[in-house]
């Protein structure tokens, strides 16, 4: 009798082991490896680069914790938080994008668009210029800035329950705001503090430190077991909060869940490197349109995230030798762009791509 | 398969406000069991408001719904899901979903995190699909579907859910002729030969007199009349409940009444031959 058993259809697997089952969709799973491959790689690259040049064996070695002591040195103090705050934020802002793309069923909502990210700069930017609330840390000023964002959206885009279309447009009119805001701090702060601010409001991994990587780790570990947890949820919701609830999934209550889970990863995210533009954006569109999904899949999203950080940040370092780039500067310019051709060839393949 | 004694939906004393706006005040409804029941009424007469809250997507401002005497408020939601699946009006999947994945999403609330495709959950998808007429185009996304196919394919996902009632909110919007037959021929034989419960709202009350066992006609959030077709359908109630002078006579297809409305520049001819009463 054979206790596994496997049961081929159409683009995917159903796996069966006694009352178990599962089902496998093996296009997803090969492109999911093949951006957790790329991604390692790009981390294994960040490493090696710089100033002082490691070869790529020396970086695995190091890693494990053989080497000589300046190699060892270079890697676990001075590129290794950079590396892992790439990656970490870079996952964070692709799971918050797919998130937040697939509750409003809108691709042009992705927390920078709808204002998370600059709800959560202005708070940081204003502890910083104004002086207040240094003791707090700019992490949990960037978390408390962009979940009070999300609420207050949420709030104003609440009607006796909502639509996605409602929650951009709020969106959209905050995101603004937040930045009239911002500009307005700039200009009351002194140069340097202005100066300071402005790097980081572009987005730059430069200041990344040990600091940095602790907690952002913790908030993608947890953050991302929440994800898990809500994800059968958020499968439901695709289709609308109607059929979700005809479906028995606890709207009122798994909404403003997600909503709060995909505002804190991007506002970790945030607090840590400033708000790098267009990755959650960007990230879920690349990953559903490899993975060939309808929708934006969630694990896939946030490797391409890892991974379109780690390689604007290798570009953004090579680009203009000598000068540390803000790697903001990449992701727009190259993000924007990437996004413009996937959508003329979706166009004219007729399809999703 | 199924239990010997369907489960049964009631409302008591049910009241739905927007806001200030009071829809539906003190409403009384039993959903017959095992019975295709149809609300019929004039736009912005309640009765959708009606199916959903039946349906626990709005909540009361007073009364209850019950499930064999269970208030659905109460009961979790995903219990709820097992017995009483809705389809709201004109749903919209996501870009390029697939029908097989869309019909699939009807078994989630049979679903774990340790039974995500059971064998069951693959039977009942399959003859969702056959029931239908589906199967062929399982793998096409919904998107590209025709009007009538795309509503099916919904409608698949609504008896993948696998629930003894079913509530359609106006399941033949958008629709023309032969896709609003073939999509009410459909709810007739899942009702005929499966047993189910189905309550929808139809527009058409000439359709929903041959459809119907059952007619609820709904004026300004109270119910006016309900029975069965044959028995409630005169020109007297068509007026009261849509403000329109009509005709009744019979279908020559179904024998059940047809409505046919006069207007302002016709009157109706030889009326004598009708059995029904004329206003």
């Amino acid at each position: 009798m054979a206790l596994l058993e496997l049961t081929r259809q159409p683009g995917r697997i159903a796996v069966r082991l006694g009352p178990t089952s599962a089902v496998i969709r093996p296009r997803m799973l090969a492109v999911c490896l093949g951006l957790a491959v790329a991604s390692a790689l790009a981390f294994a690259v960040e490493l090696s680069f710089g100033d002082y040049p490691i070869p790529l064996l020396d970086v695995v070695r190091a890693l494990f914790g053989v080497g000589d002591r300046a190699t060892l040195f270079v890697i676990e103090e001075l590129r290794l938080p950079r590396a892992l705050v790439g990656l970490l934020v870079g996952c964070a802002f692709g799971v918050s994008g797919a998130l937040f793309q697939t509750l409003t069923r809108n691709p042009l909502a992705s927390p920078d668009m709808i204002g998370l990210s600059s709800g959560s700069a202005t708070a940081v930017v204003a502890a910083m210029v104004l002086g207040f609330g240094a003791g707090l840390g700019t992490q949990a000023l960037g978390l408390f800035g962009g979940i009070a964002t999300a609420v207050l959206i949420y709030g104003l885009a609440w009607k006796g329950g909502t639509t996605g279309y409602r929650i951009v447009l709020v969106g959209i009119g905050i995101s603004w705001m937040c930045t009239s805001l911002t500009s307005y701090l700039l200009v009351k702060a002194d140069m340097w503090e202005a100066q300071q601010v402005l790097r980081w409001i572009i987005g730059s991994l430069n200041g990344a430190d040990w600091v940095h990587v602790t907690p952002l780790a913790w908030a993608v570990l947890v953050l991302g077991i929440a994800v898990l947890l809500l994800s059968r949820w958020l499968r439901l919701l695709q289709l609308g909060t109607d059929v979700a609830t005809a479906l028995g999934v606890p709207v009122r209550f798994a909404q403003p869940a997600l909503i709060v889970t995909a505002a804190a990863l991007v506002s970790f995210a945030t607090a840590a490197t400033g708000p790098i533009v267009f990755v959650a954006l960007t990230a879920p569109q690349i990953a559903q349109r490899l993975t060939g999904c309808a929708w934006p899949p969630l694990v896939a999203s946030g490797l391409t995230g890892s991974f379109l950080v780690l390689g604007s940040d290798l570009i953004a370092q090579r680009v203009i030798p000598g000068t540390l780039l803000p790697i903001g500067v990449v992701t727009g310019a190259f993000g924007g762009l990437f996004l413009l051709w996937l959508l003329t060839r979706a166009n004219r393949v007729g399809s999703g791509g | 398969m199924r239990p010997e004694i369907a489960p049964t939906l009631r409302a008591e004393g049910l009241a739905v406000s927007y806001g200030d706006r009071s829809i539906i005040t003190d409403l009384d409804l039993v959903v017959p069991p095992g019975k295709i029941s149809v609300i019929v009424g004039a736009n912005a007469s309640g009765k959708s408001t009606l199916l959903r809250s039946l349906a626990r997507l709005l909540s009361p401002a007073a009364g209850q719904v019950c499930l064999d005497g269970e208030s659905i408020h109460a009961m979790p939601t995903r219990e709820l899901a097992r017995m009483v699946g809705l389809l709201p009006q004109s749903p919209v999947a996501p870009e390029g979903m697939t029908v097989i994945d869309l019909v699939g999403r009807g078994r989630a609330p049979h679903q774990s995190w340790w039974r995500q495709w059971s064998h069951s959950d693959e039977e009942t998808v399959r003859h969702a699909l056959e029931l239908t007429s589906m199967l062929d185009l399982a793998e096409r996304p919904v998107d590209e579907l025709s009007g009538g196919q795309r509503q099916r394919a919904w409608i698949a996902m609504a008896l993948a859910q696998d629930t003894d009632i079913l509530l359609l909110d106006e399941p033949t919007t958008f629709l023309d002729m032969a896709h609003q037959i073939e999509v009410l021929d459909l709810v007739m034989d899942l009702n005929r030969t499966r047993g189910r419960t189905v309550m929808m709202v139809l527009h058409d009350l000439n359709q929903a007199c041959r459809y119907a066992d059952h007619i609820v006609a709904m004026k300004s959030g109270r119910i006016v009349a309900q029975g069965p077709p044959a028995d409630l359908l005169t020109a007297e109630l068509v007026d009261e409940v849509f403000d329109v002078r009509c005709c009744v006579v019979t279908d020559p297809v179904s024998g059940t009444p047809l409505v046919i409305p006069i207007g302002r520049h016709h009157e109706p001819r030889n009326v004598a031959r009708h059995p029904f009463p004329i206003h």
